[in-house]
């Protein structure tokens, strides 16, 4: 057993648990993002820091990854920790606006504004979904490309993979983008990803090929490239599209 | 019929006068993908069978690691990573495809496209860039008509920008194949394009002190191998008896250390492994060691004046070790 110090409360855990664990089971919460149970911790998103050691010494590490040590001080919700993890939450927010999970724990942080210059991706690369494919669903059908700014999530080559059996893990995981799809109902399955009004994974018969699930939707590029889109509905398309800048 | 099939007959019927004569395979053609029009006779499917890549791939083992590697060799042997050899490598090494195609693409090293004959990188480090790197970047892309990335259409050159090269004190610096120019500007683009052409390891001898002619004699009978009466390179060449597969013949080297002049009574094909013999004791000259970048063995030289020369028996490879005793 190690004993430990989370913020004044002295505490004893089985050796290996991480911080976030003992945080947790004593009632400290702690906002994740990039952290679920049965898959291997990863420390991507940051939320999750907390501050260690004392005076000069003290820092920032990340809850999820650091694992219990013999008379550790830990402080889960120091001035210096919420002011870090409100600063990550508007980088989230700058880069991924739309999504649910991020809007509410910017709320919940009691964040107004966001300083950043705005993007609109629709992944924080917290690897949640590549995890849950390969550690609970055994597959390894999509993970991380690329290096850099450049760095995507995907299958190799942007083919369907043959080891995915469209099970949905990565879609129900993911943090930036699990509300857009509906999977089981397949009148409702659109990504949006494409941000296409007539997706053509829609129109396509068999609801075995749909395959919404990543970015950019494979579905959509190939019927792209294997067929052109007939002019009526080319027309009806570009309609669409424009009544939404009408919007914006 | 899977989804592969399916894809690749929509692909066909839709446009049937592309099809690649070779290998039917109109999805994985890299040549298509890069240059608008699958290669017709392509070796790729005809290259890159599960038997040709097991060596590689078995030689770097595959039980753990190693992928960085496998890829090397096969980049080495293709001048790119073909799709189809990814899928192999994964199939071989019993990795997931994920895995190598993220090692794949996170190094800038190894390319997914076909890459030109040459390779030229153009650097556009800061302090490359404040003298102008911009400009020869430029030029470089509209006298290859080419944007940077990309492989010219005649598949001469690979057009790269790079972001420092460590030889800042020169910039702006270009690299053809492991060749620096330094001090490049707009004007000088078009020369090192033409020297690229016309091969980039073509020494001056007259000028270059790195370059000087060295007397060999056999390790074993120590009779000399100088053949004053055919210049290469304007010294007396080295002249040996050279056998591989069922050819044998003389075989002359240049003399000058830093010169790959070579001139063979049959054309020796590139990567082939050539067994060297002296002209007088007719014994193979073969050194104790192998070649540290291709595993062929080396070809053990004495040299006169004390020292052991030793060169690399792979054709194509130009390692060489000259030890002074």
């Amino acid at each position: 057993m190690i004993t430990l110090n989370i913020n004044g409360l002295s505490v004893s855990v089985e050796k290996g648990t991480t911080l976030l664990e003992v945080s947790r089971f004593y009632g400290f919460p702690i906002p994740t993002l990039c952290h679920m149970e049965g898959l291997s911790p990863y420390g991507a998103c940051r939320l999750c820091v907390v501050e260690i050691g004392e005076g000069p010494r003290a820092k920032l590490v990340t809850s999820c990854t650091y694992p219990a040590e013999e008379g550790l001080k830990v402080r889960t919700s120091s001035a210096r920790v919420v002011r870090a993890r409100k600063v990550i939450l508007e980088l989230l927010l700058a880069s991924c606006p739309q999504s649910k999970v991020i809007q509410d724990l910017a709320s919940a942080h009691n964040i107004r504004r966001q300083r950043f210059r705005q993007e609109h991706e629709d992944c924080i690369m917290c690897g949640l979904c590549v995890r849950m494919c390969e550690e609970q669903m055994m597959a390894k059908a999509i993970g991380f490309r690329g290096r850099g700014e450049t760095r995507t999530i995907g299958t190799p080559f942007d083919i369907r993979s043959e080891v995915c059996r469209l099970c949905g893990g990565c879609i129900y995981v993911c943090p930036a983008c699990q509300l857009r799809c509906t999977y089981t109902d397949p009148d409702k399955a659109i990504c949006g990803g494409c941000a296409n009004l007539s997706p053509p994974c829609l129109e396509k018969e068999p609801f075995e090929d749909m395959m919404c699930y990543m970015e950019p939707c494979v579905a959509c590029e190939i019927t792209a490239a294997s067929k052109k889109p007939e002019t009526g509905r080319e027309k009806e398309g570009k309609g669409a599209g424009d009544a939404i800048e009408d919007i914006l | 019929m899977n989804r592969a099939e399916k894809g690749e007959e929509a692909l066909l019927s839709d446009k049937g006068e592309g099809l690649c004569a070779t290998c039917l395979h109109l999805e994985t053609c890299e040549y298509l993908r890069s240059f608008g029009s699958p290669r017709f006779e392509c070796d790729e499917f005809e290259g890159i069978r599960p038997s040709a890549l097991a060596g590689i791939i078995d030689k770097f083992g595959s039980a753990h690691g190693g992928i960085i590697s496998i890829l090397e060799a096969v980049q080495a042997k293709y001048g790119y990573l073909p799709r189809h050899a990814l899928n192999l490598t994964a199939e071989r090494t019993g990795r997931s495809l994920v895995d190598i195609y993220g090692v794949a693409t996170f190094y800038k090293s190894f390319s997914l496209k076909p890459r030109g004959k040459h390779l030229l990188s153009v650097c556009l480090g800061t302090a490359c860039h404040v003298r102008g790197a911009q400009a020869v970047a430029r030029e470089f892309e509209e006298r290859l008509d080419v944007k940077a990335g990309d492989t010219t259409a005649d598949k001469e050159f690979t057009l790269h920008t790079v972001n420092c090269l460590g030889a800042c004190a020169l910039g702006p610096v270009a690299v053809v194949d492991g060749h620096y120019f330094s001090k490049v500007n707009a004007s000088k683009v078009r020369s090192i394009i033409d020297k690229s052409k016309t091969g980039l390891d073509a020494v001056d001898a007259e000028t270059d002190i790195r370059v000087f002619p060295l007397e060999t004699s056999c390790p074993r009978c120590n009779h000399s191998f100088m053949d004053p009466e055919r210049l290469l390179d304007g010294h007396p060449s080295i002249r040996v008896t050279a056998a591989f597969a069922d050819k044998h013949g003389w075989l002359r080297l240049s003399s000058l250390y830093g010169s790959y002049s070579v001139e063979s009574e049959d054309p020796i094909p590139k990567d082939t492994i050539v067994n060297f013999f002296c002209p007088h004791c007719h014994a193979e000259i073969a050194g104790a060691t192998v070649c540290t970048d291709c595993g062929a063995p080396m070809v053990a030289m004495i040299v006169r004046g004390g020292g052991m020369l030793q060169i690399c028996s792979r054709r194509g490879c130009k390692n060489h070790m000259f030890d002074l005793v």
